[in-house]
C-alpha cells in the first residue's frame, strides 16, 4: 500500500512570534521556519507503518512557497521515499486555505493512488484543523481525526482517538484520512546518513496550475493582534482568602 | 562564485544535532557539571541514543560506518555538539580519531571499526611532561629488540585515557641527522590497556570541562610486536599530519557552538531584564557589548568556514586552520565573559551555564597548539615566502 503525507512548513514553535506593523499576520521574514510538528508525527507514523510493513511506499507532498522544498527534504531524510512540492504561493505571508490545499491533496490522490493519507490534525500557524476532514469528504473517503493509535487491519483501520474527556475508538473503512494528534508518536531524529541519502530521492516540483487548482484566497484576515501581556498577580493572606476569591472573583469553584 | 548559504543537507545536520543536544545531553549537565563525573549508565544509555540517530562516529567516511560528511558539514555539527557539556558529548556522541583510518585491515577490525560500533573508545598519546608545543622533544622511546619493540617513559594530560580500551601513542624511535642539526624520529603505536609494562593512573584536576578526565600514561619495557604500529616506523608525524590535519578546526568548531549558546542567553537576558526602569538592552553600555559579541562571532565563523571549505577544495594552508582556531576560542574567551558582565552575578552562578563555559574556555587556547603557536604558524607562513 502506498500512503500519503502532507507536510506544512510553518513558523518554529520556539520562534517568539511577533504580528507585522499593520497588523495583516504575523511577520515571518528571516524568521526559522520548521515542519509542522504534527506532520511530523503523520511522518512518523508512515514510517512505523513501512517498517512493520504495512506499506511500501511514503510519499510526502509539501503546498506553498518553493521553500517548502526544505521541508519535504526533512521528510525524505526522515525516511519517506518521494517528495511532490506544489508551488502555490511566492510570497511565504501567503497562506494557503484549507480548502485549496484539500482540493490539491484530492488532484495528487488521484494521480498517485495511495490507500491511505495522513495528516497533522492541524497546522501550528493557523490552527485551521481542517484540511485532513476536507479531504476526506472530497474524497468521499471515511475519516479518522485526532489519532493517538493506529492500526490497520485489511480492509479496516482500528483508530483511538482524543476526545473530550477521554478516548475512542472507531473502526473505519479503508481508504481512509487519517489526522495525527500528539501523543500518536514520539517522531524520530533524521539520522546523519539517511540526510545525506535524502538528496538522491526523488523531488517533483508541480504549480498549483498544473492540477488546475485554484487557490485564490477566500477569507478576510480582519485583524491579528499580539495575546494581553499577563497582568501582575496578588499575594492573598490566607487560604480563606484564596478560597473566597476562586469562588467570587475568578468564579472557577 | 563565492556562495556562503547552507546546503539542504548541512541545515538537516544542524537540525538534527541541535535537537538531539538539546534533548538528550542538556538534561544531564547539571549532574556532570556538580559531581565532575559521568557514570557508565548515562554514558550507554545516550550512546544508544545516538547510534540510532547516525550521530555517533558521524565524522567516519561512509564505507566504514560513519555519516560520510564533507569537512564543512563535520564542523557545522560540531558546532552543535560544542554547545553541550565535553565529557557528554565526546563520549557519548564519539568521534573515534581518524587517525585510526591509516591502520592496517587487520587493525581497521581491531581498532576502528569497534570504536565506530561504539564498543570501544581510543586515546591519543603524544604530550610529555617536558614536552608539550616541542612534540619532537619527547623522551619516550621505542627500541626495537628482534622482531618486538620495547616501550619506555610517560605521556600525561591524556584525554579519556581512563575509559579508553587502548592508545595510539608517539614514541622516539631514532634520531636522523639534518643540515639543522639532529631530529628524533618518532613512531606510532597501537597499546592496548592491560599490556604489562603499561599503566594508567589519574591525571590531574582540571578547571575546564568538567567529566572529561585527562590520565598519566607510563611504559615501564612495554614490549609489543611489530603489528601495533601504525603507519610506518620512524613515520608518526607524518601519519599525525595526514589524519589529524584538521582536528584544530574541531576544536575551532565546538568553540563557536559554546560561545553562540553565551550569546544567546545574554541577548535573552538584555531584553528581559530591567534595571532602572528599563530593559538592560537600552544601556549602550550592555548593547554594544552584544553588538561586538554578535560581530566577533561571525567573524570566527567565517574563518572556520572558510577553511573547512578549503580543506576539502585541497586549498587550504596551514595559517588557514591556524587563524581558525586562533580566532573562534579567543573570540569564545571574550564572549564568553562578556556574558557574564551582562548577567552580573546571576553569570557566576551555576544555575545558568554560562560561568562553566567561561571556565571551559580557558583550555581552549592551550590544546591543539597554544595561541602562541598558532600566531607562529601563521607569521612562518608569512615571513618564508620573504624568505625569511
Ligand atoms: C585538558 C587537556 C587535555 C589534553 N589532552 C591531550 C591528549 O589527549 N593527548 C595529548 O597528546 N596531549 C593532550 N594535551 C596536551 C596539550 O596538547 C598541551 O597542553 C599543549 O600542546 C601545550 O603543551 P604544554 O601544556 O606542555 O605547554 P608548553 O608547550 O610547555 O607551553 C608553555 C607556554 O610556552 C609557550 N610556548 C611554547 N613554545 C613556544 C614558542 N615556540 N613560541 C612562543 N611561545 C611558546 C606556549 O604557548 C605556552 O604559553 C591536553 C592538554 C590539556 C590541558
Ligand atoms: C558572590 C556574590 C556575593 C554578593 N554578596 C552580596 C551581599 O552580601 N549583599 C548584597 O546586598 N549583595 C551582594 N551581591 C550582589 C552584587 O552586589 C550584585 O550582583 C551587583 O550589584 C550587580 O547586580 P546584579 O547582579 O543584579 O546585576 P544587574 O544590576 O542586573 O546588572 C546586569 C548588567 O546590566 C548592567 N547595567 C545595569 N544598569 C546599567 C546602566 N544603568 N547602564 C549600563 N549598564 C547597566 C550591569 O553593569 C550588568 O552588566 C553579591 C553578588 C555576588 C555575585
Amino acid at each position: 500500500m502506498k500512503v500519503l503525507v502532507p507536510v506544512k512548513r510553518v513558523i518554529d514553535y520556539n520562534v517568539k512570534v511577533r504580528v507585522k506593523a499593520d497588523g495583516s499576520g504575523v511577520d515571518l521574514a528571516n524568521v526559522k521556519m520548521s515542519m509542522n510538528p504534527f506532520d511530523e508525527i503523520a511522518v512518523e507514523q508512515a514510517i512505523r507503518l513501512k517498517e512493520a510493513g504495512t506499506v511500501d511506499e511514503i510519499v510526502v507532498v509539501s503546498i506553498g512557497v518553493k521553500q517548502a522544498q526544505e521541508t519535504l527534504r526533512t521528510a525524505l531524510a526522515m525516511g519517506a521515499d518521494r517528495a511532490i512540492l506544489i508551488v502555490a504561493a511566492e510570497d511565504v505571508h501567503n497562506d494557503i486555505e484549507p480548502l485549496a490545499v484539500a482540493n490539491l491533496l484530492k488532484a495528487v490522490v488521484d494521480e498517485e493512488g495511495p490507500g491511505l493519507v495522513i495528516c497533522g490534525k492541524q497546522a501550528i500557524d493557523n490552527d485551521m484543523n481542517a484540511t485532513g476532514q476536507m479531504l476526506s469528504a472530497l474524497l468521499g473517503w471515511s475519516q479518522a481525526t485526532f489519532a493517538s493509535e493506529v492500526a490497520i487491519e485489511g480492509n479496516h483501520a482500528v483508530v483511538t482517538r482524543e476526545v473530550d474527556g477521554g478516548l475512542q475508538t472507531i473502526k473505519v473503512a479503508m481508504p481512509t484520512v487519517i489526522t495525527a494528534d500528539l501523543r500518536l508518536n514520539e517522531p524520530r531524529y533524521a539520522s546523519l546518513p539517511n540526510i545525506m541519502k535524502a538528496k538522491k530521492k526523488p523531488l517533483d516540483e508541480k504549480t498549483a496550475a498544473d492540477y488546475g487548482v485554484d487557490v485564490t484566497p477566500r477569507l478576510t484576515v480582519v485583524k491579528t493582534t499580539e495575546p494581553a501581556g499577563r497582568k501582575a498577580g496578588i499575594k492573598v493572606g490566607s487560604v480563606d482568602e484564596l478560597i473566597a476569591k476562586l469562588k467570587d472573583e475568578a468564579g472557577v469553584i | 562564485m563565492m556562495h556562503f548559504g547552507m546546503t539542504d543537507e548541512q541545515r538537516m545536520i544542524v537540525d538534527t544535532t541541535r535537537a538531539f543536544v538539546e534533548a538528550e545531553l542538556y538534561p544531564h549537565e547539571a549532574l556532570v557539571e556538580r559531581t565532575g563525573h559521568l557514570p557508565m549508565e548515562i554514558i550507554r544509555e545516550v550512546q544508544a541514543k545516538a547510534i540510532a540517530a547516525g550521530l555517533y562516529a558521524a565524522n567516519m567516511p561512509e564505507d566504514v560506518g560513519g555519516a560520510g560528511l564533507d569537512t564543512l558539514s563535520w564542523l557545522l555539527y560540531e558546532r552543535e555538539l560544542g554547545r553541550a557539556n565535553y565529557a557528554l558529548h565526546w563520549t557519548c556522541v564519539a568521534r573515534p580519531s581518524n587517525i585510526l583510518l591509516a591502520g592496517t585491515p587487520e587493525q581497521r577490525e581491531k581498532y576502528l571499526y569497534p570504536c565506530i560500533r561504539g564498543e570501544k573508545w581510543d586515546c591519543l598519546a603524544m604530550t610529555e611532561p617536558g614536552a608539550g608545543s616541542d612534540l619532537r622533544g619527547m623522551k619516550a622511546s621505542a627500541r626495537r629488540e628482534g622482531d618486538d619493540w620495547v616501550l619506555n617513559g610517560t605521556k600525561h594530560f591524556i584525554s579519556h585515557a581512563d575509559i579508553a580500551d587502548f592508545a595510539i601513542v608517539f614514541m622516539a624511535s631514532g634520531e636522523e641527522v639534518t643540515p639543522r642539526g639532529p631530529k628524533r624520529l618518532i613512531t606510532a603505536f597501537f597499546v592496548d590497556k592491560g599490556t604489562p609494562g603499561f599503566t594508567v593512573r589519574d591525571g590531574y584536576r582540571n578547571v575546564s570541562h568538567r567529566g572529561y578526565t585527562n590520565a598519566i600514561l607510563e611504559f615501564d619495557n612495554c614490549r609489543l610486536p611489530a603489528s601495533h604500529i601504525l603507519g610506518e616506523v620512524h613515520k608518526g608525524f607524518e601519519v599525525a599530519n595526514t589524519w589529524l590535519g584538521a582536528t584544530r578546526l574541531q576544536v575551532a568548531a565546538t568553540s563557536l557552538g559554546r560561545a553562540d549558546r553565551a550569546l544567546g542567553h545574554s541577548v535573552q537576558y538584555a531584553a528581559e531584564r530591567e534595571q532602572f526602569g528599563q530593559k538592560i538592552g537600552k544601556f549602550q553600555g550592555i548593547s554594544f557589548k552584544l553588538a561586538d559579541m554578535a560581530m566577533e562571532l561571525k567573524a570566527a565563523e567565517l574563518l572556520t568556514w572558510d577553511a573547512a571549505w578549503r580543506f576539502d577544495d585541497g586549498s587550504v594552508t596551514e595559517a588557514d586552520m591556524s587563524m581558525a582556531k586562533l580566532k573562534a576560542t579567543e573570540v569564545l574567551a571574550m564572549i564568553a565573559d562578556e556574558a557574564i558582565q551582562i548577567h552580573g552575578g546571576m553569570g557566576l552562578m551555576d544555575d545558568l551555564p554560562l560561568e562553566r563555559i567561561w571556565r571551559d574556555a580557558r583550555v581552549e587556547r592551550i590544546w591543539e597548539g597554544t595561541s602562541e603557536i598558532q600566531r607562529h604558524i601563521i607569521s612562518r607562513q608569512l615571513l618564508r615566502a620573504h624568505g625569511a
